[in-house]
């Protein structure tokens, strides 16, 4: 695979409706593969996580950002950052927990979304589940152990998206096996 | 050489009596200089080089940024966690680092 030397500096625009379709061809894909909903549930948040966790090695590349001090941080990162550089949306924080461990993410347009709607017979399908997955996997290769889920869901007919961001834990860094 | 990195890296944030920036970034002997690049994801980037080399954190990021993201970690058949194998990156890295202005081919 021959690729140029110096792309790193052009923007590479692409189309987003390219962008929604595949998205799009991918879970209907699933959906006929695997038959019920909460296996395809499954495969999205599996991909996603494996992106998450390539994805997450470029954007800090790109974003010079550097390591967080805490879970508060780490929101506004992923809000006004990470998002704003891979989806083009900003989405606000919200309702905090008082421990300062949960928060929420309201997307007021989802770019996966655009042209979609769920049919009645799949109405499980938590269709941008891929997203949850990936934050999990970015955030576990810096170390944090979250929990990502869809609360609301324009497609279900919330008026918003809703992400909830849960803080499980830091992953220590470990000595290899076999290191004293 | 990694259970070495690891305790001057603890040792350097433990000393450290503010808010570390950076962290550990080069040691040196009477002999050679390490230089060393830590990303968030635990990526280290190593560079042995000759005492007459300043800082060079710069280098480093160059070579995580354009050259193992860009060719390792967006290669979907580059397993991640091993011994890269890629070639393209194997050349890529050696051609930036003679091209680097401290590096001398007599030594090559």
């Amino acid at each position: 695979m021959s690729r140029q030397a110096n792309r790193g500096t052009e923007s590479k625009k692409m189309s987003s409706e390219l962008f929604t379709l595949t998205y799009g061809a991918l879970v209907t894909q699933l959906c006929k593969d695997y038959e019920n909903d909460e296996d395809v549930n499954k495969q999205l948040d599996k991909m996603g996580y494996n992106i998450g966790v390539r994805l997450i090695e470029d954007f800090l590349a790109r974003s010079n950002v550097g390591k967080c001090h805490d879970f508060r941080e780490t929101a506004d990162v992923i809000a006004k950052v990470a998002f704003k550089m891979y989806l083009g949306i900003t989405p606000s924080i919200t309702n905090w927990s008082p421990a300062g461990d949960e928060f929420s993410l309201i997307l007021e347009n989802n770019p996966l979304v655009d042209f979609v709607e769920l049919p009645d017979n799949h109405s499980s399908l938590i269709y941008s589940n891929l997203l949850c997955g990936v934050l999990r996997g970015a955030l576990e290769m810096v170390q944090m152990a979250v929990e990502a889920k869809f609360v609301q869901d324009t497609l279900k007919g919330d008026g918003v998206t809703e992400i909830r961001m849960r803080f499980i834990r830091r992953i220590e860094d470990n000595l290899p096996v076999g290191e004293e | 050489m990694y259970g070495m990195l690891f305790s001057i890296r603890s040792f350097v944030s433990k000393m450290s009596p503010l808010d570390m920036k950076d962290g550990f970034l080069a040691f040196q002997t009477s002999r050679y200089k390490l230089h060393y690049y830590e990303t968030p994801t635990g990526i280290k980037v190593v560079m042995n080089t000759d005492l007459g080399v300043g800082p060079i954190r710069d280098v480093l990021h160059h070579i995580y940024s354009a050259l193992y993201v860009e060719l390792v970690v967006k290669n979907p058949l580059c397993p991640l966690g091993q011994t890269v194998q890629s070639e393209l990156f194997r050349s890529r890295l050696d051609s930036y680092i003679r091209s680097l202005p401290f590096f001398s081919a007599r030594a090559g």
